[in-house]
């Protein structure tokens, strides 16, 4: 099993959410995250000088697959939430040793 | 007469209920943008009601109530209040308070504009426009309803403002969206609002400073200004029902859609307030309710970004309560009769002062937002949009 965590635009997610719906991927946590990347931000123009915006809202995805479907989630979540511009989030893949269901106890997906 | 103390009293206490107002217009719309743009919103409120104070005793109160000058605009006699005074002389209350009356009207009309132009507009190109719309649009129209203009003399009743306030706002918010573009991404994602017991709350602050908007409009406290004080409520509560059933048979019963309705029901009431008893406020609110949800609805069906339904609340409920001043008015409640009395004339004076503040107020907004737009730019940039105004503009966090 792998846990894929993205880290997204807020404004991507609608679209995030309805190309994993597509595959039959529904299971997910999501989070309201602060964060910045290489670019530190984003760095606002004034006549006067310049001005740092350093942590931008993001959403953050938790999914955790089998081990088959983890290429295909990186994949969807890749196209779904690009943009192309500085700032589109990025992708991290752990591995994950145990899922329990709290109902029934049973182990694995 | 002389000074009447009980006037006087009424009056301080009524301009104060509407300053109250403003902000809660700024908490209303705040509530409805994304979070990203909370204080942003609700600063504009507050700006709007600084610039308009300052404009106001300098320049706007004359033009709106000094000599009238062919029935358009009156002249520069009370330019930086000279000679609006303490001294009540024959009349019932000082001039200087007329004169703080009216200036909260003027000052909540601008904040109602902002909802064209919410989470997307340059702060020091909204200070440009905001000067020249109360200049340009608010105080002829003030002057031809209530400064001795044509509107005035043709007979076309306006009670507290539903021409002035709430036509004149809401298409100039329909002609500023329009000029300046839709919020980027709209359309392609939800902009579900971020805090809608805010909206609740400004609603109710709203609501509370009606019964000064109305009641105070009186300009007395008697007979006239209690039932204007019923009356308002009436047609709140009516709004504010007929919303909640009509979005309730498409849906849930929205609690934003009670809100909005009581809204409706407060501008559609607002020209009507001392002219109508309580039975037609009740259709008067409900009606306003209705049409106002439909207006939204077309609105969002034509994917046009009015963001926060001036238009659809304060422009068509405030068209609405002008034609509907002219069907209801009853002789018994302060002798004008309407449609339903048999007095046709009544409902075509109304009709021409309604349409004509319409078209003035859109047609000079767009002109003035096209002209700032091409010169300073009324939005900010992609990367401030994105950010969100509160810290591109203000530099400040919820």
């Amino acid at each position: 099993m792998k846990l894929i965590k993205a880290i997204i635009r807020p404004e991507r997610f609608d679209f995030v959410k309805k190309a994993l719906e597509d595959k039959a991927i529904y299971g997910m946590t999501i989070m309201e995250v602060m964060g910045r990347g290489d670019q530190k931000g984003i760095a606002l123009q004034y006549r006067g000088g310049s001005m740092m915006v350093d942590l931008i809202p993001k959403i953050q995805i938790e999914i955790v697959v089998k081990e088959k479907d983890a290429e295909m989630v990186i994949q969807i979540v890749k196209e779904a939430a690009k943009t192309g511009k500085i700032g589109d989030g990025r992708i991290f893949v752990l591995p994950v040793e145990r899922s329990i269901r709290v109902r029934t106890g049973e182990e694995d997906l | 007469m002389v000074l009447d103390t009980g006037t006087t009293a009424w009056l301080l206490a009524s301009t104060a209920l509407v300053m109250l107002m403003t902000p809660g217009v700024g908490f209303f719309y705040g509530g409805l943008v994304r979070r990203k743009n909370f204080i942003s919103m609700v600063a504009l409120s507050f700006i709007a009601f600084a610039l308009v104070s300052i404009q106001w005793v300098i320049v706007g109160y004359s033009l709106a109530f000094g000599q009238d000058i062919g029935g358009f605009i009156g002249n520069l006699e009370f330019v930086g209040l000279s000679g609006v005074g303490m001294d009540a002389g024959d009349a019932a209350y000082p001039p200087i308070l007329f004169m703080v009356f009216q200036l909260v009207f003027a000052a909540i009309t601008m904040a109602i504009v902002t909802s064209g132009l919410a989470e997307r507009v340059k702060l020091s190109s909204f200070i440009l426009f905001a000067l020249l719309w109360t200049t340009l649009v608010y105080d002829p129209l003030a002057h031809w309803a209530w400064g001795g203009g044509w509107a005035a003399s043709i007979g076309s009743l306006d009670f507290a403002g539903g021409t002035v306030v709430h036509i004149s706002s809401g298409f100039a918010a329909l002609a500023v969206a329009l000029i300046i573009g839709k919020r980027s991404g709209f359309g392609q994602y939800s902009m579900e609002p971020h805090n809608i017991p805010m909206t609740l709350l400004g609603a109710a602050l709203l609501w509370f400073g009606w019964f000064g908007f109305n009641a105070g409009s009186a300009l007395a406290a008697d007979g006239l200004a209690a039932n204007a004080f019923v009356v308002t409520n009436i047609s709140a509560s009516a709004g504010a029902l007929a919303w909640l059933a009509a979005s309730w048979v498409r849906g849930k019963p929205s609690s934003l859609g009670m809100v909005s309705g009581a809204v409706a029901g407060l501008v559609g009431i607002t020209p009507a307030a001392g002219y109508v008893g309580p039975m037609a406020a009740i259709a008067i609110g409900a009606v306003a309710g209705l049409i106002c949800y439909a207006a939204m609805l077309f609105r969002l069906k034509k994917g046009l970004d009015e963001s926060l339904d001036a238009w659809a609340v304060h422009g068509m409920g405030g068209l609405w309560g002008a034609l509907a001043t002219g069907i209801f008015a009853s002789a018994a409640i302060n002798g004008y009769s309407g449609l339903l009395e048999g007095n046709v004339d009544q409902f075509i004076a109304n009709a021409i002062g309604a349409i004509s503040a319409m078209v003035y107020a859109f047609v000079v907004t767009l002109v003035l937002a096209f002209i700032i737009d091409r010169t300073l730019g009324l939005r900010v940039s992609e990367e401030e949009e994105y950010v969100g105004l509160d810290i591109s503009q203000h530099g400040e966090r919820v």
